[in-house]
């Protein structure tokens, strides 16, 4: 085993890929800055500067896994997909469908999301819901190094477009570079967990689509990705001091989703609350209840997700985005019910 | 006319308030990044100059400045920075995402995107402003974004009073626009039917002449027209840009880097020695680059129109005086307005 932070696992898997396979190709905006150790490597063939042309670069990273290529695509933050939806949602997403299954996009979307920053509402969505709800796309968010490297791994061997999203507060370099900037006058609520831990000697992928339950508990289960799992994780600390026992189920891959880890999860603790750094409405939240019901458990459900535009105000932003105190606090409720 | 002594004034004005922002962004009272605009004052006052009511603006992430020319209250601006509840949108938006409805003034992060908007200025003004116009600011970097050269096709094709300006540094973050551009950009406009001219952005006189007669030609019904206006930015990207870090504190800022870049070009797997070397070389030829942005006076759109104003000294002082005055009001208005233990709303 070996001890790596949230972006040197990802940096760390990406290299382990880029080594294995020739046809894995790094391109996007600033690569040379971002990835200069792979840059250096591996030279400006594989790892490509491109233009602020998201749906150009995009677009090309279809194509070019359509005719052989494995693209890994650095998209910076998830926001800066609405550019170039077309790509995604009429291009990637269609091809296996429309060729009948004959022919694969085997393409990565590497990006930032979420906030906590104070960067406002424009550079700090999740945005998980959105490309989930179209066919044909997979979308993961881990939530420790270990998984950042193995589900980048699957991503890279994945024949579907798959989306990598990386919660920013888990990652030194991109919060650096977009919040601090080298200053010591600011600091987040950075969650205990996830920013380092063990990673494996050599990186094998991880199942897409498989949850790990973090915690085990027989009152109430909460589900969710990214940041909201160590929040979570939190916040059944504190209901546990309340003879409260919350299982913590960490989804891991949005799209597929592990629909059945989380109801068998909810058929012993009758009680489901989802937490999601993500808009509310319509998405991964609204999903997870629908699942509950179609399969008749008889379950109370809460959630606590994203309602409206992040405010950039960082005190007015910390009470829109999920945290440990609303979490307890709706678990709190729903244990009364 | 050209009023040199109110330009100049206008100029220093957006220098100190953007300065006083930077204060307050070091000190943690403000969040996130922060993009100036210092070192294109010429460029920005040079255009707004012309621009009065009815006359709309996009702006890009760097539009603080665009903002305060076009008459918004300093204090609200920096209140928004702070994300204070009386800042200019509330503190919903910040630095990126400033608007002002009345002066018809509307930024956003999405690079690229000031062209579309000043586009949909532009046909309202056709339709319910007559004579009056919609300017776009963008860097050279957005021009390679596919929606802002859609709107300079569809801004020909629509006979749109836009002017589109171009701020051109060269430099996308960390990225040489050139290295990522085909062709040049006033071609390109051109062969999207929009005539271009490229000029310097250090001389405020050579900008507001420019732009005078590219507005007219708008307000009078003659379409669209291109200014690409070079200039140099000293803060690079955003505030605390890691590649001006290195340049200040090369060994500090190196030091965690040299390691892994060492390992990245000696490991077994990978390209030739040849690409790592051509890889190494672009990476210190960034780093260049970057040195090179540093501000020299010659460069310095404010102190070239200081030299040149026809003024007394004691006139010049009384200006300057002024000007810090008045933006050390508006830095006190906001920081009177911070919530008591204000100092931990970043935290
Ligand atoms: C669509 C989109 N892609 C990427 C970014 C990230 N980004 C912010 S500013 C910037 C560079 C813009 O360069 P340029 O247009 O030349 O303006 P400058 O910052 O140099 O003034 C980039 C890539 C973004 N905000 N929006």
């Amino acid at each position: 085993m070996r001890e790596m932070t949230f972006s040197q696992a990802i940096e760390d898997a990406l290299t382990q890929a880029m080594k294995e396979d020739q046809r894995v190709v790094v391109f996007g905006e600033d690569v040379h800055a971002l990835r200069m150790n792979l840059y250096t490597r591996f030279g400006e063939k594989r790892v490509r500067p491109a233009p602020i042309s998201e749906s150009a670069f995009l677009g090309t990273a279809v194509g070019a896994a359509m005719a052989g290529l494995r693209p890994f695509v650095e998209l910076i933050l998830i926001d800066f997909l609405a550019v170039a939806a077309d790509a995604i949602i009429n291009q990637a997403a269609k091809v296996e469908a429309f060729s009948g299954g004959r022919w694969k996009v085997p393409m990565v979307v590497r990006a930032g999301c979420g906030g906590g920053y104070g960067d406002g509402g424009q550079h700090e969505q999740s945005l998980w819901g959105w490309i989930a709800h179209i066919p044909g796309l997979k979308v993961v968010v881990p939530s420790t190094p270990a998984d950042a490297g193995g589900l980048l791994l699957a991503a890279i061997a994945d024949e579907s477009p798959v989306f990598f999203l990386e919660p920013k507060l888990l990652t030194d370099d991109l919060l650096e570079v977009l919040g601090s900037g080298g200053r010591t006058t600011v600091t987040y609520d950075i969650p205990t967990g996830g920013r380092s831990g063990p990673v494996p000697e050599r990186w094998e992928p991880l199942a897409l689509g498989r949850a790990a339950v973090r915690r085990e508990g027989t009152d109430i289960t909460i589900a969710g990705a990214g940041i909201a799992i160590h929040r979570a994780t939190e916040a059944a600390d504190l209901l546990s001091g309340e003879g409260i026992s919350a299982s913590v189920i960490d989804l891991r891959s949005i799209a597929p989703l592990d629909r059945d880890a989380v109801l068998k999860d909810v058929e012993s603790t009758g009680r489901l609350l989802v937490v999601d750094d993500d808009y509310r409405d319509f998405g991964l939240t609204g999903e997870l209840a629908a699942a509950v019901l179609e399969s008749g458990l008889p379950a109370r459900f809460a959630r606590i997700a994203v309602e409206g535009t992040i405010p950039f105000d960082p005190k007015r932003e910390q009470k829109v985005l999920p945290n440990v105190e609303r979490i307890y606090e709706a678990a709190r409720r729903l244990m009364e019910r | 006319m050209f009023d040199s002594v109110s330009l100049y004034r206008k100029m220093l004005t957006c220098r100190r308030v953007e300065e006083a922002i930077a204060g307050l962004w070091q000190e943690g009272l403000i969040s996130g990044e922060m993009h100036l605009g210092i070192g294109e004052e010429g460029i920005n006052a040079g255009v707004l100059d012309h621009l009065g009511d009815g006359d709309a603006v996009a702006l890009d992430h760097r539009g603080t400045a665009g903002m305060l020319l076009r008459g918004v209250e300093a204090a609200a601006i920096i209140k928004e920075c702070m994300g204070l509840e009386d800042g200019l949108c509330g503190g919903m938006g910040g630095h990126m995402h400033l608007f002002s409805k009345d002066h018809l003034a509307a930024s956003s992060g999405i690079v690229g995107s000031a062209g579309p908007t000043a586009c949909g200025f532009a046909l309202a003004a056709q339709h319910l402003r007559p004579k009056k116009v919609a300017v776009a600011f963008f860097g050279e970097g957005a021009m390679n974004q596919g929606m802002l050269m859609e709107s300079l096709n569809l801004a020909a094709a629509w006979d749109l009073p836009v002017l589109f300006v171009c701020r051109d540094n060269g430099t996308a973050i960390t990225t040489s626009s050139p290295a990522v551009t085909g062709g040049s950009l006033e071609e390109r406009a051109r062969g999207l039917g929009v005539s271009g001219k490229n000029i310097s952005g250090v001389d405020v006189e050579v900008v507001w002449h420019e732009a005078a007669v590219m507005l007219d030609r708008a307000r009078s019904g003659k379409g669209p027209s291109f200014l690409r206006t070079t200039c140099l930015r000293p803060q690079g990207h955003f505030l605390g840009d890691p590649l001006i870090r290195m340049v200040h504190k090369p060994v500090a800022e190196m030091k965690p880097r040299t390691g892994p870049l060492v390992s990245a070009a000696m490991s077994s797997g990978g390209a030739s020695i040849a690409q790592r070397l051509a890889a190494i070389t672009k990476i210190m030829a960034m780093i260049g680059r970057t040195a090179r942005t540093q501000l020299g006076s010659a460069h310095d759109p404010v102190l070239q129109m200081r030299k040149k104003l026809k003024i007394t000294a004691d006139d010049l002082a009384g200006l300057e005086e002024e000007v810090e005055l008045t933006v050390k009001d508006a830095l006190e208005q906001a920081l009177q307005s911070l919530p008591a233990g204000g100092e931990e709303a970043t935290k």
